[in-house]
């Protein structure tokens, strides 16, 4: 399997859906609402309503469940091991399980739990923004929405700009990596076999070409940039101008008015 | 080595929006000592054909027999029955990491559990294989090197592992004419000298015409058609139905033969072509 099936961060589909056609200053700050409002929600009729409401969006965007769930593989191991730690460790509640040293709580179970989901849907809720968000979009929404902060003397559009490219550069780099590691294997690199000291020593046949090819990347780009004339953002004008749709109006004050709605089913419902 | 594929069938990325048939019921047989060209349209399914033949990928349906062991065989250990197929990938020069051209060759080598001296002298061999001079080449920075050295020495790091098979995928793409005459003379003389069984892929017809016994020509990840290189290339109309066209010399022939020479096609010799058209001048029908 190539390594750009496993990772979906950073990846883009094209796509003509509603999550498609909204600015992406609108999508950015939908985003940042659902995050914040992760951190909000403490109770179990919260995180359902939450799990609806994201489940929702994703069918408004086309793009497959099963697809957006493959971006989790990397970070299972992450989730887990919170799973663990929490229910573990944690000092509240009665206890329900317990052998030797190890005792598990209803509450840490509980929160061990909410945990779990909370880094799940974190990174499910990034994932989904940059596959229905094609990286330039990305950026230049970015740009705008923060380029109040100019005043403050903050090199927003550098830092907008930099940060597409390295977006813009991690399917490329998996798909390089895909392929050095096959030459390597070719060549009967242990990369797939033996213990992990033999494995990690094979990967330094990848690392290397890996970080010669990014280093010429960079430069070829920055040429490429540099003949365009490119010189950071003063002056810059823009091909194409955002502008904001009825649709973004109205899917903001959706947006604000579910997670209005989300609060207060935490708020108001039985623990 | 004989080489038996039974319908290859891989798809990219099952079940994804981009899911793809990159190759549908291939079968292919390769005898023990052939010199066979891969040909086909961008994106035919070249590449995946001899990444599954050489074990890297495993086919979706359909089996790999390497002298009759089932490579697709889940079973067993096959890592070393693979190193048997030596696949020198796309501008191979990019695997190239370590800090001399002697421990580079070396890799592969070592990796098969060679004894140092065996080691050395496998280095040694196959830089005298792709013609670089141990002397001036052994202790020098892969990074160092020009385009066309670079891959000689990428193309020595998979010959150092005694492959029985050959595959090289565009093994000329990029280089400077005098680089791409270097590699094909050196995968002529290791087809001649050493009997091995090489595999080709080229966009280039004439490369391909003048290396190769028996072309497979793919198109949409099947086999469009095969035989003979002079078979093969003789049948301009079925050759463009499989997106390819013919190498300049017949192409030549071909537009002459049009205008009413009298001529036959499938030439690939540049003094053969020149006289039978000179004879055709002085005595023929034009």
């Amino acid at each position: 399997m190539a390594l750009s099936d496993v990772v979906t961060l950073g990846q883009y589909i094209p796509g003509n859906s509603l999550l498609h056609r909204l600015d992406p200053r609108t999508k950015f700050l939908a985003a940042i609402t659902l995050t914040i409002l992760l951190f909000f929600v403490t109770k179990l009729t919260g995180y359902i309503f939450f799990l609806v409401l994201f489940l929702a969006v994703v069918t408004a965007s086309g793009i497959p469940l099963r697809f957006l769930l493959r971006g989790l593989r990397p970070i299972l191991f992450l989730i887990l091991f919170t799973f663990i730690v929490q229910a573990l460790f944690s000092q509240e509640g009665n206890v329900i399980l317990q052998w030797g040293f190890l005792v598990i709580r209803d509450a840490g179970l509980w929160k061990a739990f909410f945990m779990s989901f909370r880094l799940t849907l974190l990174v499910l809720v990034t994932t989904l923004l940059t596959l229905v968000t094609s990286p330039i979009d990305l950026t230049d929404g970015l740009d705008r929405l923060f380029s109040f902060l100019h005043v403050l003397r903050i090199p927003v559009h550098e830092i907008a700009m930099m940060m597409t490219i390295a977006l813009r550069f991690i399917p490329t780099l998996l798909d390089e990596t895909d392929t050095i590691v096959k030459a390597q294997i070719s060549r009967g690199a242990p990369l797939d076999r033996g213990n992990i000291f033999r494995r990690l020593r094979g990967f330094v046949a990848v690392l290397i070409p890996l970080f010669v090819s990014a280093f010429r990347r960079a430069d070829e780009l920055a040429q490429a940039m540099e003949s365009r004339c490119y010189r950071g953002g003063e002056g810059r004008t823009r091909m194409r101008a955002m502008v904001l749709h009825w649709t973004d109006l109205w899917t903001a004050l959706v947006a604000l008015a579910l997670g209005l709605v989300t609060l207060a089913f935490n708020w108001l419902a039985v623990p | 080595m004989r080489i038996e594929a039974e319908h290859l069938t891989y798809i990219y990325g099952p079940g994804l929006p981009w899911e793809k048939r990159a190759l549908d019921d291939v079968s292919l047989r390769i005898e023990e000592g052939e010199f066979v060209g891969l040909v086909g349209e961008t994106g035919s399914g070249k590449s995946t054909l001899v990444q599954l033949l050489n074990g890297i990928l495993r086919p979706t349906s359909g089996r790999v027999l390497l002298d009759g062991v089932d490579l697709t065989d889940r079973r067993k250990p096959i890592w070393k029955a693979r190193l048997q197929v030596g696949l020198v990938f796309q501008f191979p020069e990019s695997q190239l990491f370590a800090e001399t051209v002697a421990e580079d060759i070396a890799f592969g080598p070592r990796n098969l559990g060679l004894s140092q001296q065996e080691v050395s002298k496998r280095v040694e061999e196959s830089l005298l294989k792709v013609g670089l001079e141990p002397a001036l080449f052994r202790q020098r920075s892969p990074f160092t090197l020009s385009g066309g050295e670079k891959r000689l020495v990428a193309i020595a790091g998979i010959l150092a592992m005694w492959p029985r098979v050959l595959i090289v995928d565009e093994v000329t793409a990029g280089l400077d004419p005098r680089g791409k005459r270097d590699i094909l003379t050196r995968i002529k003389l290791l087809h001649r000298n050493e009997r091995a069984t090489v595999i080709m892929i080229s966009h280039d017809m004439d490369e391909i015409v003048s290396l190769v016994e028996r072309v497979v020509v793919l198109k949409s990840g099947r086999i469009c058609r095969q035989g003979q290189t002079t078979e093969v290339f003789s049948d301009e109309e079925s050759l463009a139905g499989c997106g390819i066209r013919l190498p300049t010399i017949p192409q030549i022939l071909s537009s002459l033969v049009k205008a009413g020479w009298r001529l036959p096609v499938s030439i690939f010799d540049v003094r053969e072509a020149a006289r039978l058209i000179a004879q055709e001048y002085h005595h023929g029908t034009v």
